[in-house]
């Protein structure tokens, strides 16, 4: 046994470690309880499948890389440095099979002259990498993820404001902290850690007592503290974005808008660099003294201590005062390590010539400001001699880094060991990418000097730790190299996150059903009890069809009954946007292609809105009240953009004290009835409007009363059958509902889903604006270009009307097909075949195909090249290999003359 | 997440916001006078200057539309302030 627990408190807790049983303590990290343990390889490294041991103590951690399930939830890739044990908890070592102690595919560390940085951009190429990729893959990668574990979308996400953010709860970050409550300032601290402290748990007497105590005065200052929370990222105008872990609550995430950041992130040791650094029992100095102050773990017996700074060498007392046989090698004085001995453990280290028995290596190589977050704020660097690191160079508005994040360290003196050139031996810089000395050289060698170019070549510093401990060692290994400076070197980029962030947290509540919300009827609830099937259409769920039974079947029978006698329908999410004032007409006739404002009040048009570019944005009727009372209905899906274009031209182009614009689309229900006997299911209805059809045509509208209520009625019909649609305000909109029933049953009404409406408008020729168009569909394109021609004024999107492209001979319009082959329904978006030059090429395809109920055949509508000139040719069709025949038509196939309106 | 101020309703996130257009820019009229060139200027060509620019935004949460000022390399916001009663 090399490590054991030197001080043992706190329940025992059982777990496993790739199979096999261990017993843990209440408090302790996965990895203080694997080390407690004597556990020495914890996983094999990214490519070489080399053994690997637990280096660090926190995030900085590289190798202890594992998956853990728990609860029945597999978690890959977990951090063991910092996730707290729990009882039962099964850990599985990453990129290892079938364990991390015996991986089957080790033996590719003897491999390894081969698969130098950048390896399988030189090899794989013949014949084809494609047929090296799949098994390469296979290898590639860590944790293994459970496809069955959706988590549910319940972790919440809170915007906050204070005056001071402090990141870190060490001696700075609480001091800040107390100093800034005290200034009568609102103060959020956050700290990643199980416990606030920072180093001062474990490397102060009585650290405890007085963080405590830090943590109780700013706390009655009115300031909070959160800890287990990490700030991940610093994003535009200072967003600092969080990341809480609450035990057994759904993580949170914290949005804060502070009025000043304070970085008090403390430092991160870095490893040194020597042939085979990476063996298991090989650890970061200051790792060890937090494992033995913390958890009360001594990482080793017999420990050797190498660094070059006077803050680790210090910690060889406390680890001889621990029980340990510490030798200091000390690199200050110009002593060396030159080699590690043992595979799978430290078994002894030669040192400056001399071998050691030894079963743990400890190491450092000095500290490294950890600046990730004032980088991100876009902080620039600045290298600091005396300490051998970068530290914030010029200030950020709104951020201050202090304490060791500045590089303001207490009694610190170091003489620097770097990486130099030549080396004959395997040094790693990133272990956990696998990313040697050699492979430094060869990047250099190949002329990726630049830090950018090193990082993506050889994958320096690209691993889950974004190269916390590996970093500075590798610039500091170009720069010698390349005879520059630390300085003239320079650092990558820093990017969000800090450190892994679940998605979970980042997506919060803004998935499954949450993740683009439906809007939804006031009758949802009857038309579930009536058997609707729902569908999403333009953002609206919708009853389909209503009915158990086959679906095309059930959608033919509506359709079917609806030409027959009466269908009920219902279109509430149809636009109702109210224009107001005395500008309404102006407004109304600006967004329309076709005049509205010539109407008499009480009547209705139909009519296009375009784009600028003169596409067709959205078709609609409009309806005149009054002179300057308009309500624009445009389609269901097309309502926030209309009203967004229309509340523009209000503000920018009209007098917005002489019109006004209001969308009441959800504040009104509307129930169409439509068919032959419609007119008699909304006499039943006592609306108080008289129905009779001189004083109710046809793109006629009228107020009347239902339930005590305002009835909005109008006879627009997009089925061409007689229809009437009566708007009640969502409120009434059940009442209405019975009594449509209740009216419809003597008439033997049908109820109607939005896939039999879409077969009948189809069989009449009218388009649904984006299925039926396209972003290059203009008016004239459907044979309407009237007002193109005559309108006097403007209108959105006339001038493109008029260009060279509008006016080209072979664009595609709007045409209906006859399938002339004998066969089925042509499919929705088969190609029309043209050709060019004896080549091939679409000349437009099908936009919409149904097996007519109504004329017993197929009917389709296409955009096709020169269609309106075209009719009765016959033309061919592709989809898929297959070629039909069909025949252009005119896209109204049912009741041409339009006399079943009135019927 | 960059922070803009509606001069109506004060700070808010940017995802409350809409751009609209770059200040200044005007809808050439009437159409029987405006060049193919000139009509083509106004559909597609934006001046998307390096630096400091003024552009009018919409906050959709209110519906106003405003002139902004703001850097497009700092992203430093100077400046907004309502249209009501001026010209963009």
């Amino acid at each position: 046994m090399t490590a054991r627990r030197v001080t043992d408190s706190g329940r025992p807790l059982a777990f496993s470690f790739d199979g096999r049983p261990y017993e843990g303590r209440e408090g302790d990290t996965i990895a203080s309880a694997l080390l407690a343990n004597g556990v020495r390889v914890v996983g094999r490294s990214f490519k070489y499948h080399r053994p690997r041991g637990i280096y660090g103590a926190w995030t900085e951690e590289p190798n202890a890389i594992v998956d853990v399930t728990f609860d029945g939830t597999t978690t890959p890739n977990l951090r063991a440095t910092t996730e707290l044990l729990k009882a039962g908890m099964d850990v599985r070592s990453v990129n290892a099979k079938p364990t991390a102690d015996a991986d089957r595919l080790g033996l590719l560390d003897r491999l390894s002259p081969f698969l130098p940085a950048g390896f399988y951009y030189k090899t794989f190429l013949w014949p084809d990498w494609h047929r090296f990729e799949p098994r390469i893959r296979a290898m590639a990668g860590l944790g293994r993820l459970d496809p069955s574990n959706e988590p549910p979308a319940e972790n919440p996400m809170v915007n906050a404001r204070c005056d001071v953010l402090v990141v870190g709860a060490g001696r700075s970050g609480l001091a800040a902290s107390a100093e800034a409550a005290g200034a009568g300032k609102s103060v959020i601290l956050v700290d990643d850690q199980f416990a606030p402290g920072g180093s001062m748990l474990y490397r102060e007497v009585d650290g405890d007592a007085r963080v405590e105590q830090a943590v109780a005065d700013i706390a009655r200052l009115g300031g909070r503290v959160l800890s287990r929370t990490t700030a991940y990222g610093i994003y535009d105008h200072n967003l600092v974005c969080c990341w809480e872990r609450r035990g057994a609550q759904p993580d949170r995430q914290w949005r804060v808008r502070p009025g000043q950041i304070v970085l008090a992130t403390g430092a991160i040791e870095r490893p040194l660099i020597f042939a085979d650094n990476d063996r298991p029992g090989v650890m970061s100095a200051d790792a060890a003294l937090f494992y033995l102050r913390r958890h009360g773990v001594l990482v080793g017996n017999r420990i050797v201590l190498a660094a070059n700074n006077s803050r680790a060498i210090p910690i060889a007392d406390t680890l001889r005062e621990a029980g340990a046989h510490v030798t200091v090698a000390d690199l200050r004085d110009g002593g060396t390590v030159d080699a590690v001995h043992g595979a799978k453990a430290v078994e002894a280290v030669t040192v400056s010539g001399k071998r050691l028995d030894a079963d743990t290596l400890l190491m450092s190589g000095g500290y490294t400001p950890t600046v990730h977050l004032f980088c991100q704020a876009k902080g620039k660097l600045r290298y600091d001699e005396g300490i051998a690191a970068f530290v914030p160079g010029n200030p950020v508005e709104g951020v201050s880094v202090i304490g060791s994040a500045a590089g303001d360290f207490d009694d610190y003196a170091i003489s620097p060991v770097w990486p130099k050139a030549g080396a004959k031996t395997r040094q790693w810089i990133d272990f956990q990418n696998d990313v040697t000395l050699k492979d430094v050289e060869l990047a250099a060698r190949e002329n990726f000097r630049s830090v950018e170019h090193l990082k993506r070549y050889t994958t320096l510093g690209m691993a889950t730790d974004q190269g916390k401990t590996s970093n500075m060692n590798g610039l500091a290994a170009m720069a010698a190299i390349t005879g520059r400076t630390i300085e003239q070197t320079g650092t990558t980029t820093y990017r969000p996150p800090f450190t892994p962030v679940p998605f979970t947290v980042v997506a919060g509540r803004r998935r499954g059903e949450l993740f683009n919300p439906v809007r939804r009827l006031a009758l949802e609830a009857e038309h579930r009890a009536a058997g609707a099937v729902f569908r999403e259409y333009g953002g609206w769920l919708r009853p389909a069809w209503y009915g158990k039974g086959d679906a095309a079947d059930e959608v033919r029978r509506e359709a079917r009954q609806a030409r027959d006698t009466v269908a009920i329908f219902d279109g509430s999410p149809l636009g109702k946007i109210e224009v107001f004032g005395p500008q309404a007409g102006e407004i109304v006739d600006y967004n329309s292609y076709n005049t509205i404002s010539t109407l008499k009040p009480g009547r209705i048009r139909y009519g296009f809105m375009l784009t600028e570019s003169g596409v067709i944005y959205d078709d609609g009727v409009t309806t005149k009240l009054a002179d300057d009372h308009y309500v624009v209905s445009c389609s269901s899906g097309h309502v926030a953009g209309v009203v967004a274009r229309l509340e523009e031209w209000r503000q920018d182009r009209f007098d917005p004290s002489q019109v006004f614009v209001h969308n009441l689309t959800p504040h009104w229900a509307t129930l169409t009835a439509c068919g032959p006997r419609a007119k008699r299911l909304v006499d039943a209805l006592s609306l108080g409007v008289d129905l009779d059809d001189a004083a109710l045509p046809h793109m006629g509208a009228g107020t009347g009363t239902f339930a005590g209520c305002p009835a909005r009625i109008a006879r627009v019909s997009f089925t061409g059958d007689r229809s009437y649609e009566v708007s009640v305000p969502a409120a009434t909109a059940p009442a209405l509902w019975a009594a449509m029933n209740e009216a419809g049953r003597v008439l033997d009404a049908v109820l109607m889903g939005s896939e039999a409406l879409l077969m009948l408008r189809a069989e009449k020729g009218y388009i649904i604006a984006g299925k039926d168009t396209d972003g290059t569909t203009m008016p004239q394109d459907l044979g309407l270009s009237g007002p193109r021609d005559k309108r006097q004024g403007e209108y959105v999107g006339k001038r493109s009307l008029f260009t060279d492209n509008a006016q080209r001979q072979d664009r595609q319009q709007f045409v209906g097909l006859a399938v002339s082959d004998g066969g089925p329904a042509l499919p929705t978006g088969a190609h029309a075949l043209g050709s060019d030059g004896g080549q091939r090429r679409s000349a437009g395809f099908v936009t919409s195909s149904y097996d007519s109920p109504a004329l017993g055949r197929p009917i389709a509508l296409a955009l096709v090249q020169r269609g309106l000139s075209r009719m009765d040719e016959e033309i061919e069709l592709v989809h898929l290999g297959s070629v039909r025949r069909a025949t252009i038509t005119d896209p109204c196939a049912f009741d041409h003359d339009g006399s079943r309106l009135n019927a | 997440m960059q922070l803009f101020s509606c001069p109506f309703c004060g700070p808010r996130d940017e995802t409350e916001f809409l751009f609209a257009a770059e200040a200044g820019k005007t809808r050439p009229e009437p159409a029987a006078d405006v060049s193919a060139e000139r009509w083509s200027e106004y559909l597609y060509l934006g001046g998307n200057p390096r630096g400091a620019t003024r552009e009018i935004w919409q906050h959709l949460t209110c519906g106003e539309f405003f002139a902004m000022e703001r850097d497009t390399v700092t992203h430093v916001v100077s400046v907004s302030h309502s249209l009501r009663g001026e010209e963009a």
